[in-house]
């Protein structure tokens, strides 16, 4: 399904890395593992299309990225917050499921929300959450949109032990439905197998 | 036919084009000066004085190449950004950087001596003549190309911004000339007009084709100048730089 | 198209949370249009004769002064991010952002010139034109900045470069949008000014969007 080949990329003068390959098939997942500064966000801004390689291919389902296909199926959660202070976490996940052109209803959100242990708080504004709890708000669209990919950028951060726990287990269930995750983080993750790729 | 497209790729490359406009740039400084003594010379001791104007006028032999190129180099200018933005080519975006100075220093020229020339026609430095206006417009568009790729660390960030940016003030650049015009007939202007000059001799013609020509080779000859500088501060980490300047 | 009324929907419901950055552009425009007739004096005629220029340029900096804004919040909290990689085409949603815009920014200062042109001693028949005018030529000016609020995204210095990279571009709107309130006062037809304020508006609708897609995409890399 994803197949990358002789990925190259630097930032500025220096070289991050060269010819970084893998493939992934569905029910796989990928841990990239690299100290500080190796580039493992680089690459994981790389692999969405957000930035241009300096050489190397992306395929998706056979076909060079960014198509309108990959990014259907493609959720993509980085280091930022990608959510707004100002409105509710139910208000957040419904609109920006509708900016992707899919309609979630109350109900789904709310099952969503509460599944990420925020019962109670769906209609407080973000602001005043705690930063474990915005990043949860963010990982509940894991539940809303649908995708076959996922892209998690250190989605293990801020989190406590019972959330990292949680997580864990819906990326297992992810894969079990016969998805992909990529994922980078410093630590050992809690989801079994995996491919492991080093920068 | 394959091999000329190799041909031509090589150029493409900042490596390759480094060394090809070095060789071309005495050319171009030759032809500057050949075109400018020349172009000078009748300028000032053979086109007759103009019996309205005096010798005043002869400020145009500067002021109307000047204008001309300003506009020209904008338009080169964004044809490499379209370029460099179609093709993904380096050296398109140095051009597109390398030329933005030579055109506002031409916006410049033209302003201030459409100003110098102003004084004694019309007894004023500035007048909201529609040229000078649309000119005055150019030479900011300039200033702003200029400084949204300074303000951008990234070259190739920069590049692609700039290249952008071009591109859009390209499409603006005959709206705004048209509507300064329009306005400017619309509030009755001025109706001496400086580059409709009192019956062009012949004379006069050539002098001006002369200075044009001369501004022409200026400008390639600096661009290309400032070109290779670029591609020698973007590359200086690359082995074919340090061993260039060995 | 259903992404980008969402976008619409949510930039809107955004502002509302915090009233006091639409209404500080408002403001300033009523401040400003204010401030000249105490600079200048208050004889009717001459009052009467800028009018039309000073209600321009007015809108002008109004619009340019929310410009930064357009993007930068998503930019900076990483909802820009998940718009460029999201399904929906992202010039569909920038366009939905830029209609926010016009609607937050825009449509308040064409509402609010007729008032402010009474202090100018303009006639109703005036007023009309210079309503009909500013309904034209605003959504123009946030087509136009959002190609330069998106170039200057997370640049230094962005908000005077912004302003550097705009107000030229801001030329012909002005000239034809204020020339068609003097005209009219001067009793001159003028359909001409009105419909190439229009042609220039579809032209920008067409382009705007595009281009301002296109520097996002740089502005994120």
């Amino acid at each position: 399904m994803l197949k990358v080949s002789g990925l190259a990329c630097s930032r500025g003068e220096r070289r991050l890395f060269t010819d970084v390959g893998f493939s992934l098939e569905t029910g796989e997942w990928l841990h990239v593992q690299g100290s500080n500064g190796a580039g493992k966000t680089s690459l994981m801004r790389l692999l969405v299309g957000l930035s241009p390689a300096d050489a190397g291919e992306i395929n998706w389902r056979g076909e060079p990225t960014p198509s309108l296909e990959f990014r259907r199926d493609l959720i993509y959660l980085g280091h930022h917050a990608a959510v707004k202070e100002d409105l509710t976490p139910l208000e957040n996940l419904r609109l920006a499921a509708a900016l992707d052109g899919i309609a979630v209803d109350e109900r789904a959100a709310l099952a969503a929300l509460i599944r990420l242990g925020l019962r109670g708080r769906e209609d407080l504004p973000v602001r005043v959450l705690s930063a474990g709890q915005k990043r949860r708000v963010l990982l509940a669209r894991l539940l809303t949109r649908p995708a076959v990919l996922w892209v998690l950028d250190e989605a293990f951060n801020a989190l406590d032990v019972g959330a990292v726990q949680l997580l864990g287990e819906l990326i297992a269930e992810h894969l079990a439905a016969g998805g992909m995750a990529i994922l980078t983080s410093h630590q050992p993750l809690p989801v079994p197998g995996g491919k492991a790729l080093v920068l | 036919m394959r091999q000329s497209i190799i041909h031509w790729f090589k150029f493409a490359s900042p490596q390759g084009f480094y060394p090809l406009a070095g060789r071309m740039i005495p050319w171009f400084w030759a032809a500057a000066a050949i075109f400018g003594i020349s172009g000078l010379w009748i300028s000032f001791f053979v086109a007759p004085t103009d019996a309205q104007q005096g010798e005043g006028y002869r400020i145009i032999f500067i002021h109307v190449p000047a204008s001309w190129m300003s506009m020209f180099i904008y338009l080169v200018m964004a044809f490499w950004a379209a370029l460099g933005l179609a093709l993904n080519t380096r050296v398109s975006g140095m051009m597109a950087q390398a030329l933005a100075p030579t055109g506002a220093l031409m916006a410049a020229l033209s302003l201030w001596t459409g100003a110098f020339w102003g004084k004694p026609m019309w007894g004023a430095w500035w007048v909201w003549d529609a040229r000078l206006t649309s000119e005055l417009i150019l030479f900011f568009l300039y200033l702003g190309f200029m400084a949204l790729q300074a303000a951008i660390d990234d070259p190739r960030r920069a590049d692609k911004a700039g290249a952008i940016l071009a591109l859009v003030g390209v499409v603006n650049i005959p709206i705004i000339y048209f509507s300064v015009k329009w306005w400017n007939t619309l509030h009755q202007g001025s109706t001496i007009n400086l580059n409709k000059a009192p019956s062009m001799a012949q004379t006069m013609l050539w002098g001006m084709l002369l200075m044009a020509l001369a501004f022409w080779m200026y400008s390639i000859a600096v661009a290309l100048t400032r070109v290779r500088a670029i591609i020698l501060e973007r590359e200086r980490h690359t082995e074919w730089v340090k061993h260039a300047l060995e | 198209m259903n992404a980008l009324l969402a976008t619409v929907r949510r930039d809107i419901l955004l502002a509302l949370r915090r009233k006091s950055e639409v209404l500080t552009a408002v403001f300033f425009f009523v401040i400003v249009t204010s401030l000249f007739p105490l600079g200048i004096g208050p004889e009717p005629a001459l009052l009467k004769k800028i009018a039309p220029g000073i209600l321009w340029v007015a809108a002008l900096l109004a619009t340019l002064l929310g410009l930064p804004r357009l993007f930068a919040a998503d930019h900076v909290d990483g909802t820009l991010e998940q718009m460029a990689l999201s399904p929906s085409p992202l010039g569909l949603l920038v366009a939905g952002k830029i209609l926010a815009h016009w609607l937050l920014c825009g449509l308040p200062l064409v509402l609010l010139a007729p008032v402010l042109g009474l202090q100018f001693d303009l006639d109703a028949s005036a007023l009309g034109i210079l309503t009909l005018a500013l309904l034209l030529g605003t959504p123009l000016l946030s087509l136009i900045g959002a190609i330069g609020a998106a170039l200057t995204l997370g640049v230094r210095g962005g908000g005077v470069l912004l302003a550097l990279l705009v107000l030229p571009l801001y030329i012909p709107a002005l000239i034809f949008g204020a020339g068609a309130v003097e005209a009219h006062i001067a009793g001159l037809d003028i359909g001409g000014h009105l419909s190439l304020l229009a042609a220039m508006l579809v032209l920008a609708a067409f382009f705007a969007p595009w281009a301002t897609t296109a520097a996002l995409r740089v502005a994120l890399e």
